[in-house]
């Protein structure tokens, strides 16, 4: 059961091969078991977990269970989740506990989905490694002096370890892929605007997406689809016709299912700066991918390389005016002595923010000062056009476009841990999809030196997640990456 | 363009963060190498190009101007470091 997908899942729990009691047991045994190593998990809910275990029997019993009824999920500790910590992986948010549930978090409530814990992260989704969580960073199941990458590393350590069949996470320059690529598990960030930021603690609001992983593309589609739909409370949520994600998955084994599938691969994504080992697993997967049918022809995203400059301009900027709510009076960490008001702010801010988050308010504080605002945020705003149009020109030449999700595989904790720019470089092929707002998941798809994973980057136009999920489905089940898993005890 | 360690103070003091002496240095260092990654945008002409805020040019919506949530100023307060008759405790302002 623990390597079952949710598929499986749904069938043994509607055959009574297995309570939802049981099923959450199980995995919170592994979590006691193995948590303590991997520390994927900044709270793990027990009775809660059991408690809504025993509703989802109920309903199931009652013959009326959803997709995820009684199916147990971990959420990244950025969704407000009422009465339970909600840290954000911040000292400024240590003894947070929400008064009200993230709609995302309302709608896994809804489905049936059992919550397990809320899972550790980079504090305030600001990095790539998971090493800015005030509880210390989360280890990589497959070799644990490596980071799982970020800033959705508890998801993603939590879904490869198995110590949950999947989890919901946040991508705001690639936090959802570059994790999910890093760890071996498949994540999806859909276009922006599709899943509601009501209750996702804000980092860069015109840029944060919440995303799914899981162990393969068809789980990453049901959790998407209980995810996904119009919200008012959220300015930027899209409404639409609710999708059914699961409608490209198609099955049966051998042929060309991907027969009429053009596949764009950048230039600027195979360029040098890609790991040898990550490239040969890549090329490979093309290959892969060309068997099953696709056609593969060369496209240009030319302002791609402005991608992270860009994006080190928004994303501070919007944090730094974000984060200005972390003050002290109504919510977060207070200290303990101060002078005056003025005092009070900055040293609470000062005690309850890491060194990174720190930089990157500074970051945005001085682009948005007078003055500045025309030659930074104004300047990266329309490159965020042009990298849109980039992609625009790409998909009038493709369906979809692929590339490495990472440059490399898992680094060493402590690695590029007192080098902002060397970590923010890791996100090269993931960032531009934010900025332009576009769909895009990683699977893996092989293995680098040392048996460390590789992911597979497909980005798709607008609105195209059935299309990118159906793809990665063809290619998993014609191939098992998706299902090699690291030893329990790595 | 590189920030002096006045900039440094004047941009923490802005933010509202207290920046010991000691830490004024590494912070200069560290946000001189990342405004020298963002500085990479500037060699690019943009002046006939719109800015871009939503990939799918949304206008704000606008609602009614009418009360849609409840009154749960308890549950709110409740998380609040200070807080008395109802009302968040901050340091005296106006003597």
């Amino acid at each position: 059961m623990i390597h079952a997908s949710l598929t499986e899942l749904r069938a043994a729990l509607d055959a009574r091969r297995i309570s939802s009691v049981e099923l959450a047991g199980l995995f919170l045994e592994r979590i006691e078991r193995l948590d303590p190593k991997l520390n994927a998990f900044i709270t793990v809910d027990r009775d809660g977990a059991l408690a809504a275990a025993r509703a989802a029997d109920t309903r199931i019993a009652e013959g009326r269970a959803g997709p995820l009824t009684g199916i147990p999920i971990a959420h990244k500790d950025v969704f407000c989740t009422e009465g339970l910590a909600t840290s954000c992986g911040s000292k400024m948010l240590a003894n947070f506990v929400s008064p009200y549930d993230a709609h995302v978090v309302a709608r896994l409530k809804a489905e049936g989905a059992v919550m397990l814990g809320k899972t550790n992260m980079d504090e305030f989704a600001m990095g790539s490694s998971n090493e800015n969580s005030h509880f210390g960073p989360t280890r990589n199941p497959w070799d644990t002096a490596r980071v799982p990458g970020g800033s959705s590393g508890g998801s993603a350590a939590a879904v490869a370890a198995r110590l949950a069949p999947a989890a919901t996470g946040t991508d705001t320059g690639g936090s959802v892929r570059q994790p999910a690529a890093l760890t071996g598990v498949t994540g999806i960030k859909p276009t922006y605007g599709v899943v509601s930021r009501y209750g996702m603690i804000a980092y860069a609001s015109s840029l944060d997406q919440g995303g799914a992983f899981g162990a393969s593309s068809a789980d990453c589609a049901l959790m998407l689809g209980a995810m996904a739909g119009f919200d008012p409370r959220d300015s930027t949520s899209l409404e639409r016709t609710p999708e059914d994600y699961t409608r490209a998955l198609g099955d049966g084994a051998g042929g060309q299912p991907l027969a009429g599938l053009t596949i764009g691969l950048p230039v600027e994504f195979f360029g040098p700066g890609m790991a040898d080992d990550v490239r040969a697993a890549v090329e490979a997967a093309l290959d892969t991918y060309r068997a099953l049918g696709a056609r593969t022809v060369e496209v240009s995203l030319p302002n791609a390389r402005l991608a992270i400059p860009a994006y080190y301009v928004i994303a501070p900027a919007e944090a730094s005016s974000n984060l200005s709510r972390f003050d002290g009076v109504r919510y977060g960490h207070r200290v303990a002595e101060y002078t005056d008001l003025a005092d009070m702010y900055a040293k609470s801010r000062a005690e309850g923010f890491g060194a990174e988050v720190k930089r990157r308010i500074l970051i945005g504080t001085y682009v948005l000062s007078h003055g500045y605002y025309d030659a930074y945020y104004l300047q990266a705003q329309k490159l965020r056009r042009l990298i849109a149009e980039d992609f625009r020109a790409a998909f009038a030449r493709c369906d979809v476009i692929a590339g490495p999700t990472s440059p490399t595989t898992a680094w060493a904790i402590g690695e590029k841990a007192d080098d902002p720019v060397q970590m923010y470089l890791s996100d090269i092929y993931t960032i531009a999809v934010n900025l332009a707002g576009l769909p895009a998941l990683s699977h893996p798809c092989g293995f680098g030196a040392g048996r460390l994973p590789v992911g597979l980057q497909l980005i798709g136009g607008y609105f195209a997640e059935a299309r990118l999920l159906g793809a990665a489905h063809r290619y998993q089940q014609a191939t098992d990456w998706h299902l090699q898993r690291p030893a329990d005890g790595a | 363009m590189s920030l002096s360690t006045d900039q440094v103070r004047r941009i923490a003091r802005l933010a509202r963060i207290d920046l010991g002496e000691a830490e004024i240095t590494a912070t200069q260092a560290k946000l001189n190498s990342i405004l020298g990654l963002i500085e990479q945008m500037q060699a690019v002409d943009t002046r006939a190009v719109e800015p871009m805020s939503h990939p799918q040019e949304l206008a704000q919506r606008l609602r009614e101007d009418a009360v849609t949530e409840a009154d749960r100023r308890d549950a709110f307060q409740k998380i609040a470091p200070a807080t008395e008759a109802g009302l968040y405790l901050v340091p005296k302002v106006i003597e």
